[in-house]
């Protein structure tokens, strides 16, 4: 007896100083290591875009001397953004915060998997930011070759060891969120609490995992291509070597094969999360739960058979287009449900404007927006004019800097009073979401216009014509920037202010299971399970 | 300082802009605050071109219809209209219909735009036949009818003469004959390149070991600019295309100028077009 009690207090025991974060096995503990690092990412990779924004501000080269330098930055900007940025939010940050107690489960299924996945990822980053100092083509520091680091160019085109560096970067980011989608699949299918059914889980979890298969189907390909680009390289093989039997195309088919799955991986757990946060503030059930569901299942399993129509200009054949043009149009289908059903959600409810539902709103317009200029771009008939111009650029952002990160921030004042036991400034908040949505817009929406007129991505210089849009540009992001400095300076706040949050601090709306527990939850949670009904 | 100077200038360009609402038209190359296409210059971008504002008509009012129904669920179900909430979660018909109105939508955009794809690829019988291969970081075209080879680089900024667009011009333009159906084949030497010319609607990537081909038709005289449309490396923004098109006789004569110089050097040989 005493023992047992003895047990049970050295149990709840919690881990202190640095062996409780680089040896946790806890998913809270590790969620906010996640979110810390893609803070980092975020910080990083900001600052990039910023470099590259600034020296667009103007036609000439004002800011570097090397225009390979511009294109470090634009590869380590996309790297970055997409590895250490949103992935490490959604699936390793709120994914590993939210999923164990939406689903009543006492942690994740393997917890010190769980810390190896954590930790590759940081080595990854560390990996990755190495790069940038090592020597790339001749004269330059760093992979100058895009994040779809096309072959030749990140072959034969980049010698040095910086390639070397961030292909062994991605690769263990890779095993990393491999490890961390079977555990995200497994604790889903195997821990949930008695009752909650899979046609009842909120539609957040459903996210994570129809995001889990995909990462976990798509990332072993991305894994084998970046082997190749490794032998290709090192070893003699010529796998993308034309001129020893290989192909550049192979490369483009393996890298979108995994590429555009990618794209989802980072936008389904954002739909997870503005399904809990439109229904929370709307304080009326997700309306069409199971067409929900089973749209962003359809969108995952349609995402694997459209990766061509990122290579409509590569010289494939006309009726390996067309089908690619036909198969993407498609995914429209899923994607408006998904739309029409949070509009319907909020129908007929009673809204509140919190900081968590302005941004999900932000994101519902915007990622329409990105939506149907992707329709556009689904044809590859039109596709001849804007691809690899600053159309594709604008789409892309508008899914993903607007969509995918808009889901972030929208998330994170959704669950932060949970995590942290803080209530957030509400006008901090919302000067943050009004700069952002603001300075965004300003910086892509005029990139429409520049992709038009025939602008080329990734130049560190254009014609002067195309100066007037690029400015505006620059100063939208800028103004984007100071919103995410606001957004630094809000959790500096949050934490001086101590305001306590109350286990649910928003109302009869927020009815998954982590709102009937106290803000923050106990070091473990639910060890009994929680019966739903 | 400099900044705010910057914005008026801004401003007032889009204030001039708005009142006027016209594009600025030139032939070939982008100008100042331009909204949409450059001036098509071949049949298959006139297609391009009307597929676009059609599909552009339709994406417009998706996104307006959607934001339409924001507003409307923001103004009349906030919480001060409607303080109790409803709890439907279902409408089988809505649902239905929300389904199948996208997929006709698709299908009205889907067959144009077959036809414009199929438009593309349909080679037309060639009345001239050029290469284009890309090197880092410039193009190398070829006639091989014609024995004529030659590099096209561009021309630095401080060797600009008056009005020659800045990161456009090159030494040596390519010179085809109006209303001539010119089939491109496009090569490369190191790394992936794209041969793109925005005003004839042509965009080809030039990979190393293929040789793919693609075609436009030129209905204008003039001078039309592209530029390298794939990451290529350090100088990917400086090796730019430029195509003078010309009459026939004009052609004629550019090709017995330069096929004798080739004859008499032995190389192939082409001066600049400033000569």
């Amino acid at each position: 007896m005493a023992q047992s009690a003895h047990a049970e207090a050295h149990h709840d025991e919690r881990p202190y100083g640095i062996g409780r974060w680089l040896f946790s096995t806890n998913h809270k503990d590790i969620g906010t290591m996640y979110l810390v690092l893609a803070m980092i990412g975020g910080i990083v990779g900001g600052l990039l875009s910023m470099g590259m924004r600034a020296e667009l501000m103007e036609p000439g080269m004002q800011i570097f001397n090397n225009p390979e330098a511009f294109n470090v930055l634009v590869t380590a900007h996309g790297l970055i953004m997409v590895f250490f940025m949103v992935m490490p939010a959604t699936m390793g940050g709120f994914g590993n915060w939210m999923v164990p107690l939406m689903i009543g489960a006492p942690d994740m299924a393997f917890p010190r998997m769980n810390n190896i996945s954590f930790w590759l990822l940081a080595a990854a980053f560390i990996l990755l930011t190495t790069s940038l100092f090592m020597p790339g083509p001749p004269g330059t520091q760093g992979v100058g070759a895009g994040w779809t680091v096309y072959a030749p160019l990140s072959t034969k085109g980049t010698p040095g060891p910086a390639m070397d560096f961030a292909i062994l970067a991605l690769h263990l980011a890779g095993a990393s969120s491999i490890l961390g989608a079977i555990n995200f699949i497994t604790t889903i299918f195997n821990m949930r609490a008695p009752g909650m059914t899979l046609h009842k889980m909120p539609l957040f979890v459903w996210s994570v995992l129809v995001t889990g298969f995909l990462l976990l189907l798509s990332l072993p390909v991305l894994a084998g291509a970046i082997t190749m680009l490794l032998t290709d390289r090192n070893f003699g093989t010529a796998f993308f070597d034309s001129a020893h039997g290989g192909d550049p195309l192979l490369w483009q088919h393996l890298f979108w094969f995994f590429g555009h799955p990618e794209v989802y991986i980072l936008i389904i757990p954002g739909f997870g999360i503005v399904s809990q946060i439109v229904s929370t503030f709307s304080r009326k059930p997700v309306f069409g739960y199971l067409g929900m569901a089973y749209a962003m299942v359809a969108i995952g399993v349609i995402g694997f058979v459209v990766w061509a129509h990122h290579m409509y200009a590569a010289g494939i054949n006309v009726n390996t287009q067309a089908y690619f043009v036909f198969a993407t149009m498609v995914i429209a289908v899923p994607t408006g449900i998904k739309i029409f059903s949070w509009i319907a959600t909020m129908w007929g409810g009673s809204l509140t404007f919190r900081a968590p539902m302005l941004w999900a709103l932000g994101f519902i317009f915007l990622f329409t927006i990105g939506g149907v200029t992707g329709v556009v771009l689904a044809n590859a008939g039109v596709d001849r004019s804007f691809h690899d111009t600053y159309y594709v650029v604008a789409h892309f952002h508008y899914v993903l800097s607007l969509g995918a990160v808009f889901t972030v921030f929208g998330a994170w004042y959704y669950w932060f009073p949970k995590m942290s036991g803080y209530m957030y400034s509400e006008t901090t908040a919302k000067l943050h979401f009004w700069l952002m949505f603001i300075g965004a817009n300003l910086t892509f929406f005029p990139q429409h216009f520049l992709g038009l007129a025939g602008m080329p991505r990734r130049y560190a210089d254009y014609p002067d014509a195309f100066a007037g849009w690029n400015f505006v540009s620059s100063v939208g992001s800028y103004l984007a920037f100071a919103g995410f400095l606001v957004f630094l300076f809000g959790i500096a706040q949050t934490f001086a202010r101590r305001e306590r949050a109350p286990a649910n601090p928003w109302g009869a709306g927020a009815t998954t299971l982590e709102w009937t527990l106290p803000s923050p939850p106990p070091f473990h949670t639910f060890e009994t399970l929680p019966r739903v009904k | 300082m400099a900044l705010i100077d910057r914005l008026k200038t801004v401003l007032f360009a889009a204030a001039s802009f708005g009142l006027c609402g016209v594009a600025y038209a030139k032939d070939g190359q982008p100008v100042p605050w331009q909204l949409g296409f450059q001036p098509a210059a071949s049949p298959i971008m006139q297609q391009i071109e009307s597929f676009h504002t059609y599909v552009t008509i339709i994406i417009t009012l998706i996104a307006l219809f959607v934001l339409a129904l924001l507003v409307y669920v923001m103004v009349r179900f906030n919480e001060r209209r409607n303080p109790n909430p409803s709890r439907t979660t279902h409408n089988t018909p809505l649902e239905i219909a929300w389904t199948v109105l996208p997929v006709l939508i698709l299908v009205a955009i889907a067959i144009p735009s077959f036809r414009l794809l199929f438009a593309q690829y349909d080679f037309p019988k060639a009345d001239l036949t050029i290469t284009a291969t890309g090197s880092q970081w410039y193009w190398t075209y070829e006639y091989p009818d014609h024995g004529i080879t030659f590099d096209s680089i561009m021309v630095p900024e401080a060797d600009l003469k008056e009005g020659q667009p800045r990161l456009l011009t090159v030494d040596r333009e390519v010179v085809v004959p109006v209303n001539k159906n010119v089939i491109v084949g496009v090569k490369a030497n190191d790394v992936i390149h794209d041969w793109a010319l925005p005003a004839f609607g042509v965009k080809l990537d030039a990979v190393p070991g293929r040789l793919q081909t693609t075609w436009f038709r030129a209905e204008r005289e003039g001078i039309y600019y592209g530029q390298c449309s794939e990451l290529c490396g350090r100088n990917h923004a400086f090796m730019p295309i430029a195509v003078r098109v010309v009459s026939e006789a004009e052609f004629d004569e550019w090709l017995a100028k330069h096929k004798a110089s080739a004859a008499r050097d032995g190389v192939s040989h082409v001066a600049t077009a400033q000569d």
